[in-house]
């Protein structure tokens, strides 16, 4: 009995460690949610949860189907890869409703520069410029065409 | 920014709270591994700081999670880790390796090798802090002979355990860097041997200037014998250290596989001052030079106190660079081999230099408490 009477303290520890780890296994079983792990490291409630967000791009094939003659300017130039949505930002909901939701036009002057302002680390061979030095401030679209941007013969 | 460098490198990901990280976590490292020769080599002269190295591996311990918490942001995302472990992310297991050290190892001997003064405080003390010992005795005031004899008992299973625990804390640090083959800069096997021993030499070095300064302060006199003793095994830890660094830099040297000239370009250009003069030169041959002429030459004490002081401070100065060298210039250069970035250090942002300060002093503050509540202090002390 004297013999666990000098060791009593570290049972003691032992307790306080012990309901340290019960409470983190009680908080663990009501945090993680239940569905975690159930196809890989997440939560699989995620996929129908996602799944049931409303769609917000329309997708280009929807666009083209409208704006016919956009498509004919930009199959013609750079731009041909470039999707709608990536510019004019997500349209699903002026799809569904053409006539009351307008979108509205990107500003040119902060867009194009958003991937053609010059920067060392771009290929040589993308079109860049230093926009404070090319343009002055003016909207790119004051010369180029936005959907299809090449000035002079096409190539 | 020069020549080719992909769009992805030009800011750095890993600001100066990853260079701290890993100067945290060595510190606390080096401080176990100072406590553990006193308790389990049994090398009784660096006994005036056994406490204090075991309070200052606890303050640092403390702190070191923040630059990470920073660098990242939604620091209530750090609890995941536990809650769902990933156990093939080495950074996720980690959050284990922490906890196991901070409350098996650390938390568990400070109050093991305490908990008498804590008993007795108990009895002394008054108000508050009477109720904050009374919780830390845990309703057990026995600290009868045969008690206080399971405590070091069980104390020296505790440091024993320790000892890899530490190994484990800081080589699970350069193991992270170590294993990035993509990275021709950190990834070396040599790595986390490195970042173990750099560990011990700036956790020594700290608790030995600690001590000093500490003791100093208090208006005693620092035990010659102590730190003769703690820069002895500066030195000798130093050396294997360095020679571990040579080891890497000349395997690389004669090696020299397909990113050799870019690195060598960056060694003498951007990293020139901090790797060359500062981390080698002035942080790590200085003190090993100073050290080695305390080991040969017989100086008087003043003299050989002020030279452990240096020593300390350049040494200390040596490993943040080592840490900065790494972490930095590993993001310097371009994956191409052809391209170099240059790291602008922000002052007031939440990942600069101010942050970075104040970081670095905050387990001075923890300690400053801690030494207070528990007293890392010998009882006969000289003045």
């Amino acid at each position: 009995m004297n013999r666990f009477k000098d060791a009593e303290h570290l049972v003691r520890v032992a307790g306080v460690f012990l309901l340290g780890i019960t409470l983190f296994l009680c908080f663990r079983a009501w945090f993680v949610p239940k569905s975690f792990g159930q196809y890989g490291h997440y939560r699989a409630d995620s996929i129908t949860e996602i799944a049931a967000l409303p769609v917000i791009h329309a997708g280009h094939e929807t666009c083209e189907t409208c704006h016919a003659d956009v498509l004919e300017i930009k199959k013609a130039g750079k731009h041909a890869g470039v999707n709608c949505e990536a510019c004019h930002g997500p349209q699903g909901k002026h799809a569904e409703d053409p006539s009351s939701i307008k979108p509205a036009l990107p500003d040119t002057a902060v867009l194009c520069a958003r991937c053609h302002e010059a920067n060392t680390a771009k290929p040589k061979w993308f079109p860049a410029v230093v926009s404070a030095e090319h343009s002055q401030g003016l909207p790119c679209n004051t010369c180029h065409t936005p959907h299809s941007p090449h000035i002079g013969d096409k190539k | 920014m020069h020549n080719f460098i992909y769009p992805n490198e030009i800011d750095l990901q890993w600001s100066i709270l990853i260079v701290l990280y890993p100067f945290l976590t060595g510190l606390v490292a080096g401080a176990f591994i100072l406590a553990s020769l006193e308790r389990v080599f049994r090398v009784e002269a660096v006994k005036p700081t056994y406490r204090l190295a075991l309070l200052t591996a606890l303050s640092f311990l403390l702190v070191a999670p923040l630059p990470l918490q920073l660098h990242l942001g939604h620091p209530e995302r750090s609890l995941e880790m536990y809650l769902t472990p990933h156990r093939s992310s080495a950074m996720a297991m980690f959050g284990f390796v922490y906890l196991w050290y901070l409350m098996v190892v650390l938390v568990l001997e400070i109050w093991l090798d305490y908990r008498r003064d804590i008993v007795l405080l108990s009895r002394s003390s008054t108000g508050f802090l009477r109720v904050i010992y009374k919780i830390m005795t845990l309703g057990s005031d026995n600290i009868s002979e045969r008690a206080l004899h399971i405590d070091e008992r069980v104390g020296w299973v505790i440091t024993i355990i320790g000892i890899p625990s530490a190994f484990l804390l800081h080589g699970y640090v350069g193991f992270i860097f170590g294993s990035i083959k993509a990275n021709p800069w950190w990834s070396s096997p040599l790595m986390p041997v490195v970042f173990i021993f750099s560990a011990m030499v700036s956790g020594i070095a700290a608790v030995m200037l600690l001590y000093m300064a500490l003791t100093k302060l208090r208006g005693f006199a620092v035990s010659v014998e102590c730190v003769d003793a703690i820069a002895t095994y500066l030195f000798y830890i130093f050396i294997v250290d360095f020679s571990l660094e040579m080891l890497d830099l000349i395997h690389r040297i004669y090696e020299a596989d397909e990113s050799f000239r870019s690195l060598d370009f960056m060694v003498h250009t951007s990293l020139w001052i901090p790797h060359v003069i500062v981390q080698i030169l002035l942080g790590t041959l200085t003190p090993i030079l100073l050290l080695g002429v305390t080991q040969v030459v017989k100086l008087a004490v003043p003299v050989r106190k002020r030279i452990y002081a240096i020593a300390g401070c350049l040494t200390l100065v040596g490993i943040f660079a080592m840490r900065w060298n790494v972490v930095i210039g590993g993001q310097l250069f371009s994956k191409s081999l052809l391209g170099y970035t240059t790291y602008k250090l922000q002052l007031g942002s939440r990942e600069g230099l101010g942050t970075a300060i104040v970081l670095t002093l905050m387990p001075l503050g923890i300690l400053y408490v801690l030494a207070k509540l528990l007293p890392p202090w010998q009882q006969h002390e000289t003045t």
